[in-house]
């Protein structure tokens, strides 16, 4: 912020702004946003490390290697990782303030998330009727809850996607839309990241196991 | 209708009359007692025709001085309610002797001492804290208001939302009967099957979503809305304090809402988490809790050192000495603080090495605590020291705090925690902290600031009579508990069989008997300084000749709180401007812009609470509507862009010219 020294007092201490610029509305929105979703992160870290301290208490139930589908898993992954690229369109056609490209980039990237969504609930259907339901072990209950939580978190992003592209469509591509587009891309790729540590650290080391 | 039993079972869930506690002579009363107060106040609020003027000028306000007043308001009733669960323990400890069984049935008792806790760390602490911040930071940093200045009303009705719901297990079933962290398997199912520990749950995520979020708040405003020329390292020692506590609430409680959420899930889902069977391991709450319970209880006391280094520095008319170690001492807690959770269970079995490692932890925190003593001692240290009220507190505190943080030490030493765990030498030692280091600190910074947001100070003569029963009668009432503890008694008793004990429950009692006087004292004060307001009047604004921001505006602050933006170039700003004769502009008003109020907090948080309400009941049908409501209000809210105003320049010249009247009417600059 610059300091405009009021002419009387030129060479006398400055103790307050004559001419002041106005904040910006919602300068603060990415570092409040950010830090919120740092505190999402430690959410899911507890629930990372529930999964590590009991993953492996199997209760004689059935066991990663009973369970898991990789070929399902990759084909869910490869949705959500699709799903960031083209929301990384939708902010590139943002920038160039094209409104029907935005929307289309957001539609193509709310599709994938239902499918990532979709696909999630059918390998649980899945587990539930072969009698792995999170009931049956702490590993099941910590495996259904991390997995299930992020699950929730594109749901909720889904209905946070849809709201946004209403009020795109509504009132154009102003400065407060673009802020919260910005935002819902940082979840976006925030739930990115975490899948990533479910698949690696659920999956993958859960077949090695 | 009335009589098919499965429409009622859909309707109220688990909700039955036998769920009111009429057969409780001692609940209905209070009930009683609270039901006529609350008509009394409805009747009157009513009677006054204020109902309009509190919800458009208090409950719907985005003010962060109005929010932090609200917050104080909630603390200082919620103390009350605190404080009476305290008085009953202490007078059913001292009876409790030779066959007799006291007053309090066991049911009872234990909801007693759980609630207490939760009370007084949550409901109590909690607020009275965020409310000092909300009220003074954004002051003492030269802004206009919070970052966010919607969610810090939101904030604070969701952290009310959850008092209202532990005050409803009150009356409407029953509170936890666990203790104040619900330990499982305590707290599953099998052993606590009704309502207490669903009370408990919903009340603190509701309340979580609130501290959270302020959390939030207050962090960007400190980083982002700081005066020009205030450098991280030009704040005033309570902005850095609150900006510590506020990245350990954000970075410890979503710990707890984690941790709460897995204990619903194996309550409701029937998980198995921390179950005996199935592969579930109740030690791992253990550790879960304490891993945000640990950072607490320095989101508790940062902001009363905070507040101590304000008022040394002021009260000593001194420079806080040694500015820059007090801020590394600060920050050097904040990390400690997430190092040493596991010595509050030495006892786990986790063997010499990982006891050893948290034992070594917790003896280093006192190292910066105790630079942050000595630099207070220095503050004083040929200091012309004025002994107001917040400075008596202050030397109350550093006497208190120093014994308090010694029996800490002790019990960080394993092989002494495993004598004296969950023995009453543990509750000694934790409230002579809290109440020795949170509490006088808030006593302390209630009467520091309450002329910043009143205009006129507290009556010193009822202060000071409060001030003595609250000092002796701690002593009076924790002092015992040490020697108990030692002996080995352990905590949450409710009756004894050795007669040699009663006598130092009996001091106990009458030590806590001084602190109810004391809190009557603190509510005549207030009342009387109300009553003599003319008197205790100040026009100027700085009443204490203090160094810091908060006092350059008027006592109180306008709307705006500063005309325009004050420059920094000191750590003690408005100490500089005063030295350096700042003349307090006259001219030149321009239009300022602001945020507009809104209802939607109120309607958010009400709406929690419902779904919070519907869940302890299982009602479902009104956990499922409420929450599809909720997510569609707060939907709808983000379709009003226009959230802003401008306060007229006129409007802001009318405001500056009567303070220019007043100050020209007698009082000093």
């Amino acid at each position: 912020m610059t300091v405009n020294v009021h002419p009387a007092q030129a060479g006398e201490p400055v103790f307050y702004l004559v001419d002041e610029h106005e904040h910006a509305e919602g300068a603060s929105t990415m570092l409040g946003f950010w830090i919120y979703l740092m505190s999402d992160c430690l959410i899911f870290a507890i629930l990372f490390a529930t999964y590590g301290v009991l993953g492996g208490n199997y209760a004689a139930g059935p066991a990663p290697k009973d369970l898991f589908d990789l070929p399902l898993v990759a084909v869910n992954t490869s949705m959500l990782l699709l799903s960031s690229i083209t929301y990384g369109f939708a902010m590139l056609s943002m920038e160039r303030s094209r409104i029907a490209a935005t929307q289309f980039w957001l539609a193509i990237t709310g599709l994938f998330g239902l499918a990532f969504v979709g696909i999630e609930l059918s390998e649980f259907r899945h587990m539930i009727h072969e009698g792995a339901t999170p009931q049956r072990s702490a590993f099941l209950s910590s495996f259904f809850t991390l997995v299930g939580t992020h699950g929730m978190h594109v749901s909720f992003g889904l209905v946070w996607l849809t709201t946004l592209m209403v009020q795109v469509w509504r009132f154009g591509l102003i400065e407060a839309n673009k802020r919260r587009l910005m935002c819902l891309s940082m979840f976006w790729h925030f739930l990115d990241v975490v899948w990533i540590g479910v698949f690696t650290f659920v999956y993958l080391l859960g077949m090695l196991r | 209708m009335f009589n098919n039993p499965d429409l009622l079972k859909f309707i109220f869930g688990r909700l039955t009359l036998d769920s009111l506690p009429l057969h409780e002579p001692i609940l209905v009363g209070t009930f009683v007692v609270v039901a006529t107060g609350g008509l009394a106040v409805l009747g009157a609020v009513t009677y006054f025709r204020l109902w309009g003027y509190l919800w458009r000028e208090w409950f719907t306000t985005v003010d962060h001085k109005r929010i932090g007043i609200m917050y104080m308001i909630l603390g200082i009733v919620m103390l009350l309610r605190g404080f009476a669960d305290a008085l009953m323990m202490r007078m059913q400890q001292a009876m409790a002797f030779n066959g007799s069984e006291g007053f309090l049935p066991a049911h009872h008792y234990d909801q007693i001492f759980t609630a207490h806790g939760v009370i007084m760390i949550f409901f109590v602490a909690m607020p009275l804290v965020t409310g000092l911040m909300n009220y003074v930071v954004p002051l003492q940093i030269g802004a206009r208001d919070v970052s966010f200045p919607f969610l810090n009303n939101f904030s604070f009705w969701m952290t009310t939302a959850g008092a209202v719901l532990v005050m409803m297990s009150l009356f409407v079933g029953e509170f936890a009967r666990t203790g104040w962290l619900a330990y499982p398997p305590l707290s599953n199912l099998g052993y606590s099957p009704d309502v207490g520990v669903d009370y408990y749950i919903w009340a603190l995520q509701v309340a979580g979503v609130g501290t959270l979020l302020s959390g939030v708040n207050l962090i960007c405003t400190i980083v982002k809305l700081r005066a020009p020329g205030m450098t991280m390292m030009r704040m005033p020692v309570f902005t850095w304090t609150s900006l510590c506590t506020n990245v350990l609430i954000v970075a410890s409680f979503p710990v707890l809402t984690a941790v709460l959420a897995l204990l619903s899930l194996d309550r409701y889902v029937g998980t198995d988490f921390f179950t005996n069977d199935f592969g579930g391991n109740p030690m791992m709450y253990v550790n879960l809790i304490w891993i945000w319970g640990h950072p607490e209880v320095y989101i508790l006391i940062l902001p009363a050192f905070g507040i101590f280094s304000e008022v040394t520095s002021t009260f000593s008319g001194k420079r806080l000495f040694g500015y820059t170690s007090m801020v590394y001492a600060t920050v050097v807690i904040t990390i400690l603080s997430y190092l040493v959770w596991l010595h509050h269970f030495f006892t786990m079995g986790s063997g010499a090495s990982v006891n050893s490692f948290f034992g070594i932890t917790t003896m280093i925190i006192s190292i910066p605590t105790g630079a942050k003593m000595f630099n207070w001692l220095f503050t004083m240290y040929r200091g012309r020291i004025r002994f107001e009220l917040p400075m008596m507190w202050t030397v109350a505190f550093m006497l208190t705090f120093v014994i308090g943080g010694m029996t800490g030490v002790l019990l960080a030493v394993p092989p002494a925690d495993f004598v004296l765990h969950n023995s009453l030498f543990l509750v000694a030692h934790f409230h002579n902290v809290i109440i020795g280091g949170v509490l006088f600190g808030l006593f302390a910074g209630i009467g520091y600031w309450f002329p910043k947001a009143f205009g006129f100070r507290l009556d010193p003569f009822w202060g000071k009579l409060s001030f003595w029963f609250w000092v002796i009668g701690f002593y009076f009432a924790f002092m015992p508990l040490y020697v108990l503890g030692l002996m080995g008694v352990t905590r949450r008793l409710r009756v004894f069989d050795d007669p040699s004990l009663q006598i130092w429950f009996m001091i106990a009692a009458f030590g806590a008997l001084l602190i109810f006087l004391g809190i009557i004292c603190f509510l005549v004060q207030i009342a009387v300084s109300v009553l003599k307001r003319e008197k205790l009047r100040d026009v100027s604004g700085d009443p204490w000749n203090a160094r810091t921001l908060e006092w350059a505006t008027s006592s109180p602050p306008p709307d705006y709180n500063f005309a325009f933006t004050p420059v920094v170039h000191d750590n003690d700003a408005w100490w500089d401007m005063k030295q350096r004769g700042y003349q307090r502009p006259l001219t030149g008003f321009k239009p300022i812009h602001m945020p507009s109020n809104t209802g939607t907090g109120v309607i958010l948080a009400g709406l929690s609470m419902t779904f919070a309400i519907g869940m302890i009941w299982y009602m479902w049908w009104l956990a499922g509507s409420s929450f599809i409501v909720l997510i569609a209000v707060a939907i709808g809210h983000t379709f009003n862009y226009h959230r802003n105003f401008h306060i007229a320049a006129d409007e802001v010249v009318r405001v500056e010219s009567a303070r220019t009247r007043l100050l020209g009417a007698g009082a000093k600059p």
